[in-house]
């Protein structure tokens, strides 16, 4: 108990000073979640689409892999990425491993899962309610998927917080192909296992209490968009 | 995907291209002890390159040279060092400064060694006892020395090992916390010791002892087999590493005016 | 709302309807010509429809008159809402063919309105305009089309507001106006006031018979007979998938020629 309540006061004093190092490692947790979630929406949310509304063999099971994907060992995800970027790998030439993109890269594969499974829960459902009607203005697959999506947009607005929020929690990927180098690649969630493995406990608390504010903050927005949303569209 | 991949490189990069700057694979325990944070601004003042750690285990540290994956390997495991040598994975090994390990144990003490100044008779005397112990287990240099320290003890870990020998596969740090767990004896650096906050009841039962002695080693990632190494860059950084300057730099950091790293560049250690 | 009075069969230009003052109607040239020996507007042969092994329809053929208001009437299970999908296009037929002037593609110029309106999340005007995107037409020539469809319904003051949360009859309104907007040769309409209260059935009733009168051909189904009565011009009774009757309303419910007809407007239980 003293020890968390030591985290607390320093969380707030480390904030209130705005200790340069610490707005550092915040900022690049932002950047790197920020742009994962950004890539995992482009990539998810059309394949989420798709797979909704298309009709094809073995969609089934493609769905059941990709909602078993959601929950994706970020260690694993990290490892295979290290392997794929490492100079020995495939992908080696350019040079992305111990960087930020790369990062991004294992994040954004985390999270494509969880982004393309639950977009295609959403805008199935929404095309169980709009199909006949699509049909009868003969809209094309293009059409019905871009009105879809921008029909569900608020729904599809809380799965991106989640895919974030997943993001940024996380810690397995983003040190095994980052590194967690002081000043390129260390983030919140990578200081904490740092300070906690140093045995400096009330630190890597102060760290972990402002992550979860941060995370914490992320899902008030969500709830507070889908009660906006729904009171204003219906 | 790999655009936008590609694209983040590029823009980092170009944030970053201002600024020349190495990779340098080293150990937790140098992390840790926070030599790097008082050796490296002066090193990136002095020569303008930014020299960026990633700090694991020496295993995984050689792992990453092996793979080209970083420039300049600093490490603490001499066999291991020279094996790497030996596969082609490096082009030199230079000596550049010791420190020393002490065995930690609880205040309970309940192998009664504390104050003893031969490691091999504390070691030998825990196994017998079979008092509560935390191995590192992970093919760091400090895990290495463990093991060889059980040799010297004439114990064969492997057979007496049992519920009292605990391989944690963790870092010196995450060890040090489960020991002041468990109350149990571990192997530490110096180094690490130094700047461990958590320490509940343990404290220095055993130091001094010649075979605790803990040898710095840094090599440069062969060029020949990975020609993107950044060879000039790695170079000068060892080259400032065994400067009398470096040394004397090495030799000045403190914790609580104790100092932790003895230089001894030049020697054939 | 607007009130007509209804003459069967009359060529567009020249009906006269008094309407109440918000609820002006566009007069644009008829679609169709509503003469009686016009081209068909769609015809069914022979069309079967099996759904998960059962026979939805059987053998169906049937003619819609272009210019008529033809109803579809069944019991419940009937089939009626699976042959106005055939006919609209939107459901394929197991076997058979239907076919729309001489084309056996679906036509773009027709449109249908459901029992229960489906509304994008957008305004009012916003729901048009989106229809209105995918036939192509934007701009300024699809802000024209919106507001005269959303005043020949009277919902012109709600244009901007979000369409799901208009009340039902409004909802049914819109989806009318987003119909109207297109001017389809054919509207389809599927128990379109099933789930309305008086006022609102009244009110889709007379728009209904606006669009008409500009030229559509009006194809719809119904569970009320009175409903029909007082608005069909052209009846097709079903039961059980198969056509019992096709003759023109006033026919119909004067002296039905099939056993099943007299039965059902008896209200006998079939």
């Amino acid at each position: 108990m003293d020890t968390i309540s030591q985290s607390f006061a320093l969380a707030v004093s480390m904030v209130a000073h705005l200790e340069p190092r610490l707005t550092q490692i915040v900022a690049l947790s932002l950047a790197v979640s920020l742009s994962s979630t950004l890539c995992s929406a482009l990539v998810g949310l059309p394949l989420g689409a798709a797979v909704a509304i298309a009709r094809f063999p073995g969609r089934g099971p493609l769905i059941v892999a990709l909602t078993a994907a959601m929950g994706l060992p970020p260690v694993v995800v990290g490892l295979v990425v290290y392997l794929l970027l490492s100079r020995a790998g495939p992908l080696g030439q350019f040079g992305l491993l111990f960087t930020p993109p790369a990062m991004v890269i294992a994040q954004t594969l985390l999270i494509v899962p969880i982004v393309a499974a639950l977009t295609r829960q959403i805008v199935e459902d929404a095309w169980l309610e709009y199909r006949e009607q699509l049909r009868s203005l003969d809209a094309s697959w293009l059409q019905s998927t871009l009105t879809l999506l921008w029909d569900t947009r608020f729904s599809l607005l809380t799965v991106l917080l989640a895919a974030f929020g997943r993001a940024a929690a996380e810690v397995g990927a983003v040190i095994i192909v980052g590194g967690n180098i002081d000043g390129v690649t260390r983030v919140m969630t990578t200081a904490i296992a740092l300070e906690t493995s140093k045995g400096d406990l009330p630190l890597a608390l102060a760290l972990g209490v402002m992550l979860m504010s941060l995370v914490l903050a992320v899902n008030i927005g969500a709830h507070l968009t889908r009660q906006w949303a729904r009171a204003r569209f219906g | 995907m790999g655009f936008l991949a590609l694209g983040l490189t590029l823009c980092i990069r170009a944030a970053l291209a201002q600024q020349p700057f190495i990779v340098v694979a080293s150990t937790t325990s140098t992390e840790q002890s926070g030599l790097f944070a008082h050796l490296l601004p002066t090193f990136e003042k002095e020569t303008g390159i930014n020299v960026r750690v990633v700090a694991v285990g020496t295993g995984q540290a050689l792992d990453i040279g092996r793979r080209g994956d970083a420039d300049v390997v600093f490490v603490h495991d001499k066999p291991a060092e020279l094996k790497w040598l030996e596969e082609g994975s490096g082009v030199k090994r230079y000596p550049v400064m010791y420190n020393d390990f002490v065995l930690i144990g609880p205040d309970a003490d309940p192998a009664h060694v504390k104050g003893g100044k031969d490691i091999a008779v504390a070691f030998k005397t825990i196994a017998d006892v079979k008092a509560p112990f935390v191995s590192r287990a992970d093919k760091s240099g400090t895990h290495s020395a463990e093991l060889r320290l059980w040799k010297d003890a004439g114990v064969d870990i492997d057979k007496a090992k049992g519920p009292w020998y605990r391989e944690t596969g963790q870092g010196m740090g995450p060890a040090l916390n489960t020991a002041a767990a468990l109350s149990a004896y571990i192997l530490a650096d110096r180094g690490t010791w130094l700047n461990f906050r958590n320490r509940a009841d343990l404290g220095i039962v055993v130091e001094g002892d010649k075979r605790l002695f803990n040898q710095y080693g840094v090599m440069l990632v062969n060029p020949a087999r990975h020609p993107q190494v950044k060879k000039e860059l790695g170079q000068k950084f060892i080259d400032w590493l065994v400067s009398p300057h470096g040394q004397q730099v090495i030799a000045s950091y403190r914790i609580n005016g104790e100092q932790l790293f003895f230089p001894n560049a030049g020697t054939d250690s | 709302m607007a009130d007509a009075t209804i003459r069967q069969g009359a060529a567009a230009a020249d009906v006269s309807i008094a309407v109440k003052a918000d609820a002006r109607i566009a007069r644009e040239p008829a679609a169709l010509p509503a003469a009686a020996n016009a081209d068909p507007a769609v015809i069914a042969s022979g069309v079967d429809v099996v759904r998960g092994g059962t026979c939805v329809l059987g053998g169906v053929d049937v003619t819609i008159r272009a210019g008529s208001r033809t109803f579809i009437l069944g019991a419940n299970g009937a089939g009626k809402s699976t042959l106005l999908r055939v006919l609209h296009g939107i459901v394929d037929p197991t076997r058979g063919a239907v076919t729309w002037g001489q084309s056996s593609t679906r036509p773009r110029g027709h449109a249908m309105v459901f029992q229960r309106p489906v509304l994008l999340r957008r305004s009012a005007a916003g729901n048009i305009r989106h229809a209105l995107a995918l036939y192509g037409v934007r701009g300024r020539v699809a802000d024209e089309r919106i507001r005269d469809a959303l005043t020949s319904v009277g919902l012109s003051d709600l244009a901007e507001r979000p369409a799901r949360v208009l009340s039902g009859g409004e909802q049914q309104r819109l989806a009318l106006a987003r119909a109207w907007a297109l001017k389809p040769a054919v509207l389809f309409l599927d128990e379109p006031t099933a789930s309305l209260d008086p006022p609102s059935t009244r009110a889709v009733e007379a728009i209904v018979e606006n669009i008409h009168r500009i030229g559509t051909t009006i194809v719809m189904t119904t569970h009320q007979l009175a409903q029909a009565k007082r608005l069909a011009t052209d009846v097709i009774l079903l039961a059980d998938g198969r056509v019992a009757e096709q003759t023109a309303a006033e026919m119909f419910f004067r002296e039905p020629r099939s056993a099943y007809g007299r039965a059902f407007l008896e209200g006998e239980r079939l």
